[in-house]
């Protein structure tokens, strides 16, 4: 409930310092792992935090726990969008809020993309991916297998050499 | 569409997206939108915009466009549908996967998938970008909105809620008209 802007921080601050649950590289291990996996990290994290210490129980009683509060708020939001996107000062207050959202979307992508700097071929890789999708618009699951899959034997041959 | 056909429906989309969404759901955005918008007709691309912006305003897990979409569609069925479909795959694909996971953690080929994965899912997150600004920006307002909001996202310590709140206040005095 007080994930605003992002869950991940409070989360390792309750698991690791205030809980005590894991040790901080137990948390950074556990992170990374969930960050291979597909899904949400924070709700990925939820689950394998829940499944360490109670199993299936403990998964499901973390992910409603993380869910139940903001999904409410959420919907909350939604009644009142549904209710008022008609009136022009509600629609413009929505147009420069969209804008800021697809802003946030674009420094994530600076963000996750700034350490390929350094890799050529990892870059390569990335603006690829990125004009199969938003301009070829070919299908996700097509483009994910077939990028991973050249991606992993270019980094194999790199580190072959 | 009957109701509970199209509750079906959603819940099957979502569950598909959610094994596809390597690097989280950002990564899936614009098959989401091609999902939601073109193939199935349930909101405008506008809409979804909308529908993405408002879920970031909110507190909690940056999916819950997903929930959002869902009872847009079909209220709380709906909501319940999407959210849970798309938290399921995933969650249980991880649920397995902790207890396998110290036993290959240190194995080479975990390795090199990961660091081929990496650019892989930065080229998703940044696709999502592109077809996001391209919605969001209807006029010079909204398009400068975004390029400043981007620049304090990057470059100060600012709070995110409060330049999203800014950018909404802009947007109600008609700035992107």
């Amino acid at each position: 409930m007080f994930g605003f802007g992002g869950v991940l921080p409070w989360a390792r601050r309750m698991v690791v310092e205030q809980k005590r649950w894991l040790s901080p590289a137990e948390f950074t291990d556990l992170l990374g792992l969930c960050q291979f996996l597909p899904g949400g990290n924070v709700m990925n994290v939820t689950i394998a935090v829940g499944a360490r210490f109670r199993g299936a129980a403990g998964s499901v009683a973390a992910f409603a726990g993380l869910m139940a509060a903001p999904v409410a708020c959420v919907i909350g939001l939604g009644v009142i969008y549904d209710r008022y996107s008609q009136a022009p000062t509600v629609r413009h207050a929505f147009a420069g809020l969209a804008a800021a959202a697809s802003a946030l979307v674009l420094a994530n992508a600076l963000r996750v993309a700034g350490p390929l700097r350094a890799r050529p071929i990892g870059l390569t890789v990335a603006v690829a991916t990125c004009l199969a999708i938003a301009v070829l618009r070919l299908p996700l699951a097509l483009v994910l297998v077939g990028m991973t899959a050249l991606s992993t034997v270019l980094a194999w041959r790199r580190a072959d050499e | 569409m009957n109701e509970g056909g199209a509750i079906a429906s959603l819940a099957v989309v979502f569950a598909q997206l959610s094994l596809l969404a390597f690097g989280g759901t950002n990564s899936v955005l614009p098959e989401m939108q091609r999902q939601v918008v073109t193939v199935h007709h349930w909101v405008s691309a506008q809409e979804f915009a909308a529908l993405f912006a408002l879920a970031q305003a909110a507190p909690g897990p940056n999916m819950l466009v997903v929930t959002l979409i869902g009872w847009h569609v079909a209220a709380l069925p709906g909501a319940l549908a999407t959210t849970l479909g798309v938290a399921g795959p995933s969650s249980a694909l991880t649920f397995v996967a902790t207890g396998v996971w110290y036993r290959f953690r240190n194995a080479g080929w975990r390795k090199l998938v990961q660091a081929g994965l990496a650019p892989v899912t930065a080229g998703l997150v940044m696709a999502s970008a592109v077809l996001l600004i391209r919605t969001t920006t209807i006029g010079w307002g909204t398009g400068a909105i975004t390029v400043v909001a981007a620049l304090l996202f990057l470059f100060t310590r600012l709070h995110p809620l409060l330049v999203l709140a800014a950018a909404t206040v802009l947007g109600a005095l008609g700035l992107p008209a």
